[in-house]
């Protein structure tokens, strides 16, 4: 299915967001996650499923004042 | 001198410094360390395929020194609230630097937006340090919404302007006399940051004049001793200027050689 990833079209197989971040090899990364603009636990990520055309934002520490 | 803690922790001295735009992860590295800066600032960005963010957040932590998230680029409440949220969970800190932006050229925050958000915030058990502008009014409704620490701006981010308005933040720090107060933005000098701290204030927090400076590492110990030097000088409690001139040499005892 087709998901928009940081912005980005991208096709995606694993629908359970735990899976899609092994998948987009986020596995074991510092980075947060929100789904349609609200934020998902790294601990509700096993119970979250997206669907076609939502919208994921992984977000990691960066550049900051 | 009085220690005011930030929601409980004692700053190791009054620099925060940010962690944008320096020339390279290494000279970003060398201005920490030349500094001895107490906090570093830091944000949430969409992590690319390369995992930017993985290196730059190892290279955080080797730094050993407390990190402040901030919510940069928030125009919304609920933005910003989520932003936190993300930002809590990732750096696992309860401190959170809130911004929120009420108007794009000079990066104002909207006040209103913010003690809102700091309210929402601090009843979830953030500890929000918020960027705010000398207006007292806002201040008192931001310690009312649970802040205890406030940010009042200098001038607008990045523009190295320095303290715009002096007059607003000296009768912050009078009417504010047990709250950690910390300028942040618009500091491009070291003279700024001694003036801040000369003012009684707690901390200065300023990124771009150290990043953007010819030799950032300089720049930083440069700014780390003048906020030490202005600091001293408020402890030392300075003499009130005068408008007339007054002879420090004794006048008694002069000779007489016309």
């Amino acid at each position: 299915m087709k998901i928009i990833l940081n912005g980005e079209p991208r096709d995606v197989t694993a629908s359970r967001l735990s899976d899609l971040m092994e998948e987009l090899g986020f596995a074991g990364a510092k980075v947060a996650t929100a789904v349609n603009e609200d934020f998902v636990p790294a601990g509700a990520r096993a119970q979250t499923k997206l669907a076609e055309g939502d919208r994921l934002e992984v977000l990691a520490p960066m550049q900051g004042g | 001198m009085v220690m005011r803690g930030f929601y409980g922790h004692t700053l190791a001295n009054p620099l925060m410094l940010g962690t944008a735009g320096y020339p390279s992860p290494a000279i970003l590295a060398e201005a920490f360390r030349a500094s001895n800066a107490a906090v570093a600032t830091v944000s949430l960005r969409r992590e690319s395929a390369g995992g930017a963010g993985q290196d730059f957040w190892a290279m955080i932590r080797d730094l050993g020194i407390p990190v402040l998230p901030n919510t940069a680029g928030c125009h919304t409440v609920k933005e910003a609230v989520t932003t936190a949220h993300m930002a809590r969970e990732v750096f696992d800190t309860p401190w959170v630097k809130l911004e929120v932006i009420g108007h794009t050229d000079s990066l104002q925050p909207d006040v209103f937006g913010l003690v809102e958000a700091a309210r929402v915030l601090t009843e979830e058990g953030f500890q929000v340090f918020p960027y705010t502008t000398d207006d007292l009014i806002v201040a008192e409704k931001l310690l009312t919404a649970g802040c205890e620490v406030l940010m009042p701006w200098g001038a607008p981010i990045g523009s190295g302007l320095g303290l715009n308005n002096p007059y607003g933040l000296r009768a912050m720090r009078a009417e504010f006399p047990d709250v950690p107060l910390v300028v942040d933005a618009g500091i491009g000098l070291p003279s700024h940051a001694a003036q801040a701290m000369e003012l009684g204030f707690d901390a200065v927090l300023l990124n771009t004049a150290v990043a953007q400076a010819g030799d950032p590492a300089k720049m930083a110990k440069a700014m780390a001793e003048a906020a030490l030097a202005g600091q001293a000088a408020f402890v030392a409690d300075p003499m009130e200027p005068r408008d007339m001139a007054e002879p420090s040499t004794p006048v008694i005892g002069k000779g007489f050689l016309e």
